[in-house]
């Protein structure tokens, strides 16, 4: 985005301060706008023709400095790029890179029904959703239309995620696409040799298309030949190797098409950024399981932190995928804000009067992992949630969000007291020294539970089943 | 259907339009002009121009590398002297090694402990089992065996609620590790505010000479005194805070400005936190912190060292499985705790970290081979990629 004060919008906006956005003024949301948080089409008044200008004007000055592309139809949709910084802290990262594991066309009905559903299913729970994976890839091994036609149909039979086609072989990518034209696949990919016979199809189909070259004059030239023939969706692949001096010039090559289209503001280059950890196996093929993994996540962490804006896998191996959805869901956390979850008083399975009251804070992170703890457990009980800013047990403590006084507030706003009849509450171990304040404020039986909620149901055994 | 509607059926339905034509309806017309009909009218002035360009050659565009120069540089950190062979941290001049060639790659130093830390995880007992009563040949096996630049005495025993030991005896297991290799060491204490000034002090004394990394000094303890002894023993101090820049340069500040320690013996820990744990906090933290460094901020402008082996608190990395009944599988637990390790230590020397204390030999290996891969220092297997599409 070129626009750094909101004062630079606000002159485009209609200044009637009718309120109809949600913000109490034009200036108010004039700054939303700049920091992303609310989308320019709220504001009914600038979609009247009399301010088309301004609108066009203000749509201009508000895109993404990274073009955004989207991949796929209905809720499974894919965003691709769009991004505005260089460093997440100068403001945040906003699409997380789509995942997308690969099929071929060699591989026979059972694996490809295997992994096409293991992908499709695949969730993990962390601070109060599910990370799931985003597409798949299929790649035309064979190099026959037929062979890739009637892939591309079985995996269009068994899954809603968006798809990836590709081949170096346009007549190939054709077959692939008249079966899923209507799917705004992405077409993967043109390069120095077939680029012609590609811009024709993706003009004829209308879908957004990889261009492919590792040599970034020749991939530069390649995006301002598509952007001049009109077709704008692109997406920059400058080459993924696996190892030694090749990898080291892959990650250059990442950063310098990033820096180069923000910072210095090179229009030709300013395309989400594709990246492929799957090329790994080219190496590691023949290497022991650990290996093969580790080669593919070091081509995963070096492109999700580094600009990678799409990322495709081979290794489906469970403990491959798992780190690699939390990082990518870190560094694309907002850093602005700490994910945060409403306070309040929540049952977890079914209390009564004689059930525990336990007190945790609104961390996200902290939230989930008590809940979680306490419900698998099936230990039936209240959760009072106090307003710590957002922040952990450990760090509110140290820092004070969490006090006995924000406690009191809590229990009162709540009527914790009305639905148990033992008056006590049960602390987190790392709120021990508050303990005693708490007493005093509160005028409850206060205990303090274990250290990590993991530990509640053996300190029950000890702790509360004697007693209740 | 009024006139707007019959118009974007009609151009629904058609292909191609002769772009002069429409012109001419739309002129006439004076639509408002919805998004949708613009869409179309792009859409076939796109065609127009095609068919001309596309035969045409690929248009030659050189691709300026952006290189930029930095007011700011990392002080380079001499760890070990007397009989240690010395090793070196940071001298950075820019951010990346396309920019300026970076003098020093990251280096690891291999936790080692005074007592047998029943605690530990499996994955990592498993290879020190045989050596863990004696700190001597934990060292020994870190470095012969696993490649270790440095090795790490953690001097927990000396924790009041751990074993209590005194400083004589942590003094004891100093000087078995300085026989044992002959790497450069970090002495760390037990991290009791109370204690451990007294006993890194004792230990600074025993290692006299050899310019260790002391660990540590930290706001809430006896800072003053560590750094004392670092000082006048010859050693380095690291300077710890948690994940806060402010506190980060307050600190450093002191450390310069009242123990008067020289700029080239201090290395920093800002704090890590593992992934799925905060792991955000810490990388941005430490990115932060390299950028003022290299953008002339001489409070900040230290090598980094980072706790790696705090990967192994995170559920993901130790539990047997998932508690949750809904979680696709986790996959076997001998893998995520390595696997965790790397996704820890590899995005924090992305971020500018010097220093990683670590813990499993594999995660040890592919964070050294990797970053000294991305300083061009390893030639590496030569792939072709054109033709990956079928080969993977
Ligand atoms: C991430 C982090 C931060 C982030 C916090 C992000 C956030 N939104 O919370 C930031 C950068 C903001 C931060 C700041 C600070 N931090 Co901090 N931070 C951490 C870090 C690395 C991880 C914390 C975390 O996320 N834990 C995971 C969550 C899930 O843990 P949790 O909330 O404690 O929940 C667990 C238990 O408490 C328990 N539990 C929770 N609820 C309940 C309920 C019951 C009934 C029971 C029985 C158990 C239970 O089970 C949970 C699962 O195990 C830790 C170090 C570490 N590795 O632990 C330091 C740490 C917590 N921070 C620390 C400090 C000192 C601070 C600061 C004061 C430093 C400063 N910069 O000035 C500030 C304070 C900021 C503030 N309060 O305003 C210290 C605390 C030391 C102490 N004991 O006093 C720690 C331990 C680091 C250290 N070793 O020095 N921090
Ligand atoms: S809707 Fe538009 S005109 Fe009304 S207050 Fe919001 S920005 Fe201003």
């Amino acid at each position: 985005m070129k626009v750094q004060s909101p004062l630079e919008v606000y002159n485009y906006l209609p200044g009637t301060n009718c309120k109809e956005c949600g913000e109490e003024t034009c200036m108010a949301f004039a700054s939303k706008l700049i920091d992303r948080s609310k989308s320019l089409d709220l504001c009914k008044e600038i979609l009247d023709d009399s301010y088309k200008e301004e609108y066009e004007k203000l749509k201009e000055m508000l895109s993404p400095e990274i073009k955004e592309i989207i991949i796929g139809i209905g809720d499974k949709a894919v965003h691709v790029g769009g991004e505005d910084v260089l460093y997440r802290h100068q403001l945040t990262f906003y699409n997380q890179p789509p995942f997308a594991y690969d099929v071929t066309d060699v591989m026979d009905e059972k694996e490809i029904t295997e992994r096409v559903n293991f992908v499709s299913n695949y969730k993990k729970f962390y601070v109060g959703s599910f990370l799931r994976l985003d597409m798949i890839a299929i790649r035309s091994v064979s190099d026959d239309p037929k062979k890739f036609a009637e892939c591309v149909k079985k995996v269009k039979d068994l899954t809603e995620l968006p798809l990836i086609l590709m081949s170096f072989n346009p007549d190939v990518l054709e077959a692939g696409l008249e079966v899923v034209k209507d799917k705004r696949p992405l077409v993967y990919a043109a390069n120095e040799d077939n680029w012609q016979k590609v811009a024709e199809l993706i003009d004829k189909y209308k879908v957004p298309v990889v261009l492919f070259s590792p040599d970034l004059d020749k991939l530069a030239s390649l995006a301002k030949t598509f952007v001049e023939m009109g077709m704008n969706e692109l997406i920059l692949d400058p080459g993924t190797y696996p190892s030694g001096k090749q990898l080291m010039s892959t990650f250059e090559r990442f950063i310098k098409l990033r820096r180069s289209a923000i910072k210095d503001g090179n229009k030709d280059v300013a395309f989400p950024i594709i990246g492929i950890p799957a090329i790994a196996s080219l190496v590691s093929k023949g290497k022991d399981e650990l290996e093969q993994a580790i080669s593919e996540s070091i081509l995963t962490i070096l492109e999700t932190i580094k600009y990678g804006d799409l990322l495709v896998f081979h290794n489906i191996a469970p403990y491959v995928i798992l780190p690699a959805i939390h990082l990518r869901f870190n560094i694309y956390t907002d850093p602005r804000s700490p994910v945060r979850v409403e306070p309040g008083l929540f049952e977890m399975g079914t209390p009564d009067e004689n059930s525990p009251l336990f007190l945790t804070t609104n961390f996200a992170l902290t939230y989930f992992t008590v809940k979680s703890d306490l419900e698998s457990n099936n230990i039936n009980s209240y959760l009072l949630v106090v307003d710590s800013d957002g922040i952990c047990v450990e760090a509110s403590v140290a820092g004070g969000q969490l006090n006995p006084g924000k406690i009191k507030e809590a229990i009162e706003a709540t009527k914790a007291k009305e639905k148990i009849k033992h008056n006590t509450l049960v602390l987190p171990g790392l709120a021990a020294r508050l303990s005693g304040s708490t007493e005093d404020e509160t005028g409850m039986k206060v205990l303090v539970g274990p250290t990590d909620s993991g530990r509640i149901a053996k300190w029950m055994e000890d702790h509360w089943q004697t007693k209740a | 259907m009024d006139k707007m509607t019959q118009l974007l059926k009609l151009l629904e339905n058609t292909d191609t339009i002769e772009l002069n034509e429409f012109r001419m309806d739309f002129e006439e017309l004076e639509l408002n002009i919805m998004p949708a009909i613009q869409q179309v009218v792009q859409t076939a002035q796109r065609q127009a121009q095609q068919a001309e360009i596309v035969r045409e050659a690929i248009l030659a565009e050189e691709f300026k590398p952006p290189i930029y120069n930095y007011p700011g540089e990392v002080a380079e950190v001499q760890l070990g002297a007397g009989t240690r062979k010395p090793v070196f941290l940071g001298g950075q001049k820019a951010l990346y090694r396309f920019e300026e060639p970076q003098p020093n790659p990251p280096v690891v130093t291999f936790d080692v402990f005074d007592i047998p830390m029943p605690g530990l995880p499996r994955p990592i007992r498993e290879h020190f089992e045989d050596v863990m009563e004696h700190p001597g040949d934990w060292a020994k096996k870190a470095v012969k065996d696993f490649g270790a630049n440095m090795v790490t005495i953690h001097l927990i025993g000396t924790g009041p609620k751990v074993m209590d030991k005194t400083p004589q005896q942590a003094a004891a297991a100093i000087e078995e590790v300085l026989q044992a290799v002959d790497v450069p060491i970090v002495i760390g204490g037990s991290g009791n505010p109370e204690k451990d000034p007294e006993v890194l002090e004792k230990a600074a004394e025993v290692a006299e000479g050899e310019r260790c990394l002391i660990a540590s000094a930290n706001k809430d303890m006896d800072w003053e005194r560590i750094g004392n002894a670092a000082k006048k023993y010859g050693h380095n101090i690291l300077s710890w805070t948690q994940l806060d820049m402010n506190n980060q340069r307050e600190l450093n500040r002191k450390l310069l400005k009242v123990v008067e320690m020289p700029r080239d013996r201090i290395v920093m820990d800002p704090t890590t936190a593992a992934l799925g744990y905060g792991l955000d906090y810490a990388y941005t933290n430490m990115e932060r912190i390299r950028l003022a460094a290299l953008g002339g901020d001489d409070e900040l402008n230290f090598p980094m060292s980072s706790g790696t082996t705090n990967a192994w608190g995170a559920r993901e990395a130790w539990m047997k499985e998932s508690p949750m009944p809904e979680d696709s599988e986790w996959g076997t637990r001998d893998f995520r705790g390595p696997l965790w390790e790397i996704y820890t230590g590899l995005p924090l020397a992305l971020a500018g970290v010097n220093l990683f204390m670590m813990m499993h030999p594999l995660s040890v290996r592919v964070l050294k081979e990797t970053t000294q891969a991305l300083l061009g220092m390893i030639e590496g297997e030569k792939v072709d990629i054109s033709n990956w599409i079928k080969e993977v």
